[in-house]
This record gives C-alpha cells, structure tokens and sequence, in this order.
C-alpha cells in the first residue's frame, strides 16, 4: 500500500527537465503534424459546412431546434450512451481481467474473434441478431420448443435492449484490448507489497492495482461512451425510429429533410458534449498517470490453477463466446443455408445446406457494371486498411509522445484529439464534399480520401491505445539511454519501442479494424472502381430475393475472414528481438 | 535499430501497394478507355440503387470516345444534398436518381440545367411532371404494400384490398411500414394515405392503424429482411411496404428456383405510391454536347429496356419491352395514389413531423 501512495505522491514521469528550452520545442515539433492533419481534414471541412449552415439559420429556427427538436434525442443520447457504456464495462472488465492474468489454449484465437463484432456494419449485426434472436431465430426456436410456446417468447428488434445489447457486441473488445493490456503490465510486486503489508485482497485492489488501472480504464470508457453516444446504424436498424439520437436527428435533418441549417445547430450541440466530455477526461487523467517499470508478460500470465481460477477463466470463456462469437457464428450458418424448395407451396420452412451464395459471388451472373468480385473487394478495403494504419500510427504516436511528456496545454490538445470520435460522421462526409471537390485539392477524385477519413475515426482509439503505455514508461530509462550515449533516436527505438510495442499492436488493431468496417464515409466517399466489401454487402441487402441475402451474408463471413486475418497477422506482427512488455 | 527498419520497410511497401493497386492515383486510363484514342470522362452522379448492364455502357463508351465515371452518391437523398452542396463546381456532369418527392426541392436548388431532349417526344406527359424539361423522366415504379402468400393461406386469411381494411382487428399487428423521415418507401406510402384521406384526415387513420398494432422501422432494409415473413429473414408480419416489383425479385433471385412468387402486391386504389426518377444535366458541366447525349442514351429503347431486371422499375419509354419474367409478377395498380411534385415539396416537413408526433410519440 506504501508502495502505492509513493508512486502516486510523486510520478517518475513528471521530473522536471533538465534543459527547459529544447524539450518544449521537442514537444511542440511533434504536436505540428497531427494538429494540421486534424486541423485540414477534419477542423476545416467541418466549420465549412457548419458555416453554410448556420448562415440559413433564422432566429425562429433557433429557438424552436433548440426547444423542440434537441431536448429529447439529447437526453435519450446521453441515457442509452451512459448504459451501454456501463454494461460494455460489466461484460468487459471480468474478460480483461482474464486475458492479462492467464494462459489458456485457444486465447489468441478467441481475442481475435471477440475484435470481429466492432467491424461488422449494423445491417450485418442485425441480420446477425435476427438469426440468432429473431422471431424465427435459433434461440426462440429452442424456446418454443422446448417450453411449447406458440408464439416466439423473445422480443429483440425495436427495443432499447437491442441498442444496448448492439453497444456491447460492438464495444466489449475496446476494454477487453485497452484495460487487459495495460492490466498485463502492471507491476505485481505493488500489489503483494500491499499484501504484505498487511491489505486485504479487496483493499489492495481498490487502492493499488485500481490507481494504477484508472488511465486506461478511463481511456477504454471514453472510447466506449463516445462511440455509443455517436451512434446511428445501431439506433436506426436495431432500435427503430421511437428512438432519436442527435446523430439520427442531424441524419434525418440533413440528407432527408435536407434542413441544413437545423442539422448544423444539432451538430454543434454535438460537439459541445463531446467537447465538455473530453475535457473532464483529459483533466481528470492528467491527475492521474503513473509511471512504473512495465513487466514483461510471461512474468505476470499463468496458467489457471484450482477450481477457483479454472471457473473465472471458464466462466468468462463461456460468457464472452456466447455474447460475441455466437452471433458471428450464426451469420456463417446462414451463408451456407437455404430455404429447401417453394415457401409458397408449403407449410413449414425446412433447410438445407449450400455453397451456391459462395459460387454466386464471384460470377457477374447479371453482367451488372456495378459487379464487385470478391477478391477485388478484399483487396481494396484491405489496401484501405493498410493505409490507414500508417497514416493513423504515424500521427498517433507523435501525438502520445506528445501528451506523454509534461507541459501545458496538453489537456486541452488532447480533448481536441478525440472530437473526431464525437462528432457527427454525416456532416464531417458532407464537409468534406464540400471542401475538397476543387482543385487544388481535388481529394474527391483520388482514393487518399477514404484513408484519410478512416484515420480521423482511428485516430482517436491509437492516441487512447498508445498514451497509457508511454506514460508508463520511466524517465529515468530514457535518461539512462542517453547517459549511455543513446541519441534520441536511438533511446526512442531501444527504450520507448519495446515498451509501446504491444501498446502499438492493439492501436494498428484498432485502425484496421475501424477501416474495414466503416460504411457511413465510404459510401459517401469511395470511387465507384474501388468499392470495399461492406459496399458489397450493403448492394446485395438493398435488393429482394434469397439470393441476394444469402450473397449478403456470404460476403459479411468473407468480412469477417479477412478481417479476422489481418487481426491475427497485426499480433503476430511483432518484432522479433522486441522483448514482450 | 533493426526494429526501425522494418516498420520503414513495412511503411513503404505499404505505400508501395498502394501506388500499384489504383491506377487512378496516377490519371491512368480507366479499362473502358482501353480501346478509345480520346481521354474524354464524363462524369454521372446517381443514386446507391443505379444499375447497368456493362455492354451497354461500354458501347456507349465506344461509340462516343468517352470514359464514363459512375458516382454512386448515398441514398436519393444524399445523393442530392451532395449535388446541392457542390453546385458552385459540380462533382459531375449529370445526375440521375432525383425522385417525384424530392423533385421541387432540386428544381428550386437550381441544380439542372434545361435540355429538350427529342427523345421526350416518346415519352408520355403524364410521366413529365417539370414542365421545363430541367428534369426529365426515366423510370418509374409503384410503392405497394407486399404480402407472405404462405401466412395468409395457412390462416385462411383474406388479402386486405383497401387502406381502411387494414384498420380491421384480424390484421392487428401484421403490418409492417418504414418510417417516413428515414426512408423513401415509408414517405411514399405515407403520401398514399394523404392522397386518399386528404391532408386533414390522414393522421386519423395513422392513429387507428397505431392501435391495430402498425409496427415501425426506420428503413426497407429492416422491414423487408427483418421483419417481413415472406423474405429469408422470416420475420413476424406477413404484410410490408415494399415494390411492386418485389415479388418479381424474389422469383428472379430465388435459390433454389422456383416457378411461384412466395409474395404478391396489393394494388387496391389508392394504395400504392407510384415514384417517378429523374436525370437531369447539371450546371457548370464541362461538356454539354456528351452531357446531352448520355441523357438521350438514358431515355432511349436499349437503356430502358435494360433497367427493369437491373433496378427493378418500369421504363418510361413505352416503346421499351418489359423482360416477360418481370411482367409475370408484377401486379400493376389501376389507381396508384397520386399528389403533385409541389404539394410534396410545401407539406412534407409538416406532414413528415405531424406523423411523428402521430404514429411515434
């Protein structure tokens, strides 16, 4: 317990330096690129279009959006947010708990596995919840069945249990890979001195481990808070139109009652949450980084031993594979199945198995110009992935090396960080419409354009994965790099590198992952030659007919696949030489 | 050090695909261009749904010299706020999928300019609703209420055939609508229940259809995959807003085939919303005279034929022969519900919010 209240009274990371000049340039240099990426791409398309909109906005108009079309999405925002950010944590925290404390077989692939929900399009989760869930789905079927009920006992759809439910399908992975990682690395020794000293388990938790786990907690809770409060395909398709997030009501304002003006205000209510939001976390972390020497994982994992442990690791096994891997499981099955013969000449729906969806795939059966053969479409959001790893990780890390070292300013640099994340995708897609279709930066026409706007919605989970860990990482072994004649360079690459590897990982996961996913700016954005393969899904769903919906769901496990892939390809990635912190 | 030239490494081959793999980056020629001398692109906006056979365009391509770049820009009204919000330079040089509802709202934009094509002298009046040919018609389609033939045989339950039987208790809860703020099916037959109750009695009936357990969802999407029994999603209500041309789909993209459609429409009066598309040719073009042709190509016999089994609508162009399979299945109403494209534009914010606080609240 001593142990923990010095670490906290006096924070190694926060010595003063010893040349006050050259480390505020250092910091401020490294401020310059990921200011004026945020500052083009995201700042100045976003007051464009606000500009144009708010010009239009009468007096009257103002009053009213503000007293009638605001209060309610407002308030339902903030409610379903804080709930399933709430509940994210509750599924989340056990599981992450697991997954920095144990070894157990099967635990690379089930990581992996529980990362595919976050980038799976909201039409695919609902299909994927329908067959799971639905009236006719699996779950109602057992029920009926077993229970002799004629009418389906489960109601999902159009309920605030499926935005909540949704939320923590999408979201579990970001605690799960956020706080288990930083969890990993805590140095146990802290808490069996508390132990020795005489604290009880609850008691070493709440003041040892539980101050030193709070950045990243907050980090991962952030994430999670912004993202639902956000929200839009989940709220639209799973919730239904009796609920109204400000996202849905700048949607509907802007692209269906083309009321640009309203949308803008709403909009701007927006941000202001989200800018209040990441100013009471960038103040309330500053207060709380500490740093202490990361652990090398195999010092802290362990294989489960007695009943006890068996039974968490099983417990949150089960749990986690039942909530997240069985809807993607379901969503496989019902790529390789089909509805036997005519529906409309008999009683009862039978199925059968079929890999036609698969051979339907990758034939133009309809010489459709608009034809997407799979390959080509992997390949693009693969590339378009790619890209936006690079472009995120680049700015990322100057950005947390940045927020990593004392100095002023940085809580308010580092809330201005994560307002992509809380801001509204549809006005930022028609801000960029409306900025870059011009020359001299006629971004529309090049395929830059959808990395870049991938990155924006990346760019604040990398930031979130990377600054935990720099900020644990002691001064002193920099300056004892540098006493030994390291340049800053090289102190940067043998000390920071290492430490920040894993870290990286879960940031180039989360990048990945955000950009093979993302659908809303893709549409808005892509080139016609180059669409991705939630484009794809999303042509087959807009149409009738079992063909296209078993196509649908043929390319969302192809989604999955890849995605799933690249996951494991991302972990395995690892330098070898790099040590595992 | 080692670790620092790999990340390099793994950067520029990063950068390295990436220049390969799109050749547009580098103002290469598309494959349509392959074969042509000329470098000539003409740029077409549409909607998310816009379908083409590809011989067609690549014979357009040939004949004219000209690349064709499709920018599918969102749903139709997306695709539109984005054709508003560029006007000042224009993403394209025409621009397809601007429906009856949102036809006034364009046309006061001031997005198009006019073109009288000679083609519009094979197309019916009817279907020309803006006088000053800024916008000229294309297809056309019905919005009508689909039915599972399964559930309604197996419960020996009679097909409803009028919007006020749907009020009756044996249909409590077997409808399902999309919600008119969010989806253009869901307006459409929202703007059926106007026309036929009028603008002062339509929310009564929205009120009594909410006590029969009218279920709501925000898009087709959800309603027709989700919700509806009669498609694969094997949802609760039998009874969907959709397309007359559905039922037609789901044979065409049956597996296994079948020789039945599972589905039909209801086409009583007044009870399907037909929809008008429209192209129109876009100020600020940089190239008028291929503008113009491409809008003829648009409304001639080949291309109309060609969009019945690509996007599933009727051609305006009667001269066009409509594929026999898409005939079979289709039911056409007798009295599709009918309101002008300026009555939608004055009312459809207050219509859309009256329901809201109707249906919703």
């Amino acid at each position: 317990m001593d142990a923990g209240r010095t670490a906290l009274a006096a924070p190694e990371g926060r010595a003063s330096p010893t040349r006050p000049g050259a480390p505020r340039l250092a910091r401020l240099a490294l401020w310059i690129a990921p200011l004026a990426f945020l500052g083009v791409f995201f700042f100045y398309p976003l007051g464009a279009v606000l500009r144009i909109g708010l010009i239009g906005l009468s007096a009257a108009n103002w009053v009213k959006a503000l007293r009638e079309t605001i209060p309610r999405p407002l308030w339902f925002t903030f409610w379903q947010a804080s709930l399933s950010t709430l509940l994210t944590l509750l599924v989340g925290l056990p599981g992450a708990y697991v997954f920095a404390h144990y070894e157990f077989p099967g635990k690379t692939l089930l990581k992996a596995l529980t990362t595919i929900p976050f980038i799976l399009p909201a039409v695919v989760v609902a299909a994927a919840f329908n067959a799971l869930l639905g009236p006719r789905g699996w779950v109602n079927f057992a029920l009926m069945s077993i229970l002799g009920l004629a009418v389906p006992p489960l109601v999902l759809v159009n309920t605030l249990w499926a935005i909540l439910l949704a939320h923590v399908f999408y979201n579990t992975t970001v605690v799960l890979r956020i706080v288990g990682n930083h969890w990993a690395h805590l140095d146990p020794r802290w808490n069996q001195a508390a132990r020795v000293l005489g604290a009880g388990r609850t008691r070493a938790f709440l003041e040892v481990t539980l101050p030193l786990l709070w950045p990243a907690l907050l980090a991962a809770a952030l994430l999670v808070f912004l993202f639902d409060f956000t929200s839009f395909g989940v709220i639209l398709i799973l919730g239904g139109p009796q609920f109204s997030t400000l996202e849905v009501q700048i949607y509907v304002e802007a692209l269906q009652l083309l009321n640009l003006p309203v949308a803008s205000l709403v909009c701007l209510v927006q941000l202001l949450c989200t800018l209040i939001l990441t100013g009471a976390y960038a103040r309330m972390t500053s207060r709380t980084q500490v740093a202490s020497r990361p652990r090398s994982q195999s010092q802290v994992r362990i294989r489960p031993q007695g009943v006890l442990q068996r039974g968490i690791v099983a417990a949150v096994v089960i749990g986690l594979s039942l909530l997240l891997v069985s809807p993607l499981a379901a969503l496989g099955l019902g790529s390789v199945t089909r509805l036997e013969a005519n529906r409309a000449q008999q009683g009862e729906v039978r199925y059968g198995l079929t890999l036609d969806f698969y051979r339907e795939l990758f034939q133009n059966a309809r010489q459709s110009l608009f034809y997407v053969p799979p390959i080509d479409a992997a390949r693009n959001s693969i590339l378009y992935g790619m890209a936006t790893v690079v472009i995120s990780l680049s700015l990322g890390f100057l950005a947390a090396t940045a927020l990593s070292r004392p100095g002023r300013g940085n809580s308010a640099l580092d809330s201005l960080l994560m307002l992509p994340l809380g801001s509204s995708a549809v006005t930022l897609g028609l801000g960029l419409i409306v900025t870059f279709h011009r020359p001299p930066v006629d971004l529309h026409a090049s395929p830059l354009l959808l990395p870049i706007a991938h990155s924006l919605v990346a760019f604040p989970f990398v930031v979130r994965s990377l600054v935990p860990a720099l900020a644990t990482i002691p001064k002193r072994l920099r300056e004892a790099a540098a006493m030994l004649g390291a340049s800053p360079g090289r102190a940067w690459r043998e000390v920071d590198l290492p430490i920040v590897a894993r870290a990286a990982a879960v940031a180039a996961t989360f990048a990945f992952a955000a950009s093979m996913g993302e659908f809303g700016a893709t549409s808005l954005l892509a080139r016609p030659e180059y669409p991705t393969l939630p484009i794809a899904i999303y042509r087959f769903l807009s149409l009738p007919g079992a063909l296209n919906y078993g196509q649908a769901l043929a390319m969302a496990t192809l989604l999955m696949l890849v995605t799933g892939l690249g996951i494991l390809l991302i972990e395995r990635l690892r330098l070898p030489g790099v040590g595992e912190f | 050090m080692r670790q620092g030239s790999r990340i390099v490494s793994l950067v520029v081959l990063a950068l390295f695909l990436g220049a390969c793999t799109f050749p547009g980056m580098r103002g290469g020629a598309g494959p349509g261009l392959a074969a042509s001398g000329q470098a000539g692109t003409l740029n077409v906006m549409t909607h998310d749904s816009f379908d083409v056979s590809q011989g067609l365009v690549t014979q357009f391509e040939q004949a004219n010299h000209v690349k064709i770049s499709f920018f599918k820009s969102g749903d139709a009204g997306a695709a539109l706020n984005k054709a508003i919000l560029s006007k000042d330079s224009p993403l394209a040089d025409v621009f397809y999928g601007v429906d009856n509802t949102f036809l006034s709202r364009a046309l006061a934009a001031g997005i198009y300019q006019p073109y009288n094509s000679p083609l519009l002298a094979q197309i019916p009046k009817a279907f020309q609703l803006d006088p000053t040919d800024h916008a000229l018609p294309v297809d056309y389609g019905d919005v009508c209420l689909n039915y599972d033939k399964m559930y309604f045989a197996d419960h020996h339950l009679a097909v409803p055939q009028s919007l006020e039987d749907l009020v009756k208790p044996e249909y409590k809860g077997l409808l399902v609508v999309e919600n008119p703020a969010t989806s253009s099916p869901g307006l459409a037959f929202l703007l059926a229940t106007v026309a036929h109750f009028g603008p002062d009695q339509f929310l009564g009936y929205w009120k009594q259809l909410r006590q029969n357990g009218v279920v709501v969802v925000d898009g087709w999407e959800t309603a027709y995959y989700t919700n509806f029994s009669g498609s694969s999603g094997k949802g609760s209500q039998p009874m969907v807003v959709s397309y007359a041309s559905s039922p037609p789909a789901e044979v065409i993209f049956a597996n296994p085939p079948i020789s039945q459609a599972p589905t039909a429409s209801i086409v009583g009066p007044d009870m399907c919303f037909r929809q008008v598309e429209f192209v129109g040719i876009l100020q600020g073009t940089k190239d008028l005279g291929l503008a113009q042709k491409f809008v003829d190509f648009m409304l001639s016999v080949p291309f109309q034929e060609d969009m019945p089994l690509k996007m599933f609508v009727y051609p305006v162009n009667p001269n066009a022969k409509v594929p026999a399979a898409f005939v079979q299945y289709t039911q056409v109403p007798d009295r599709p519900a009918q309101l002008s494209p300026e009555e939608i534009a004055q009312n459809r914010d207050n219509w859309i919010a009256e329901w809201t606080q109707a249906v919703l609240h």
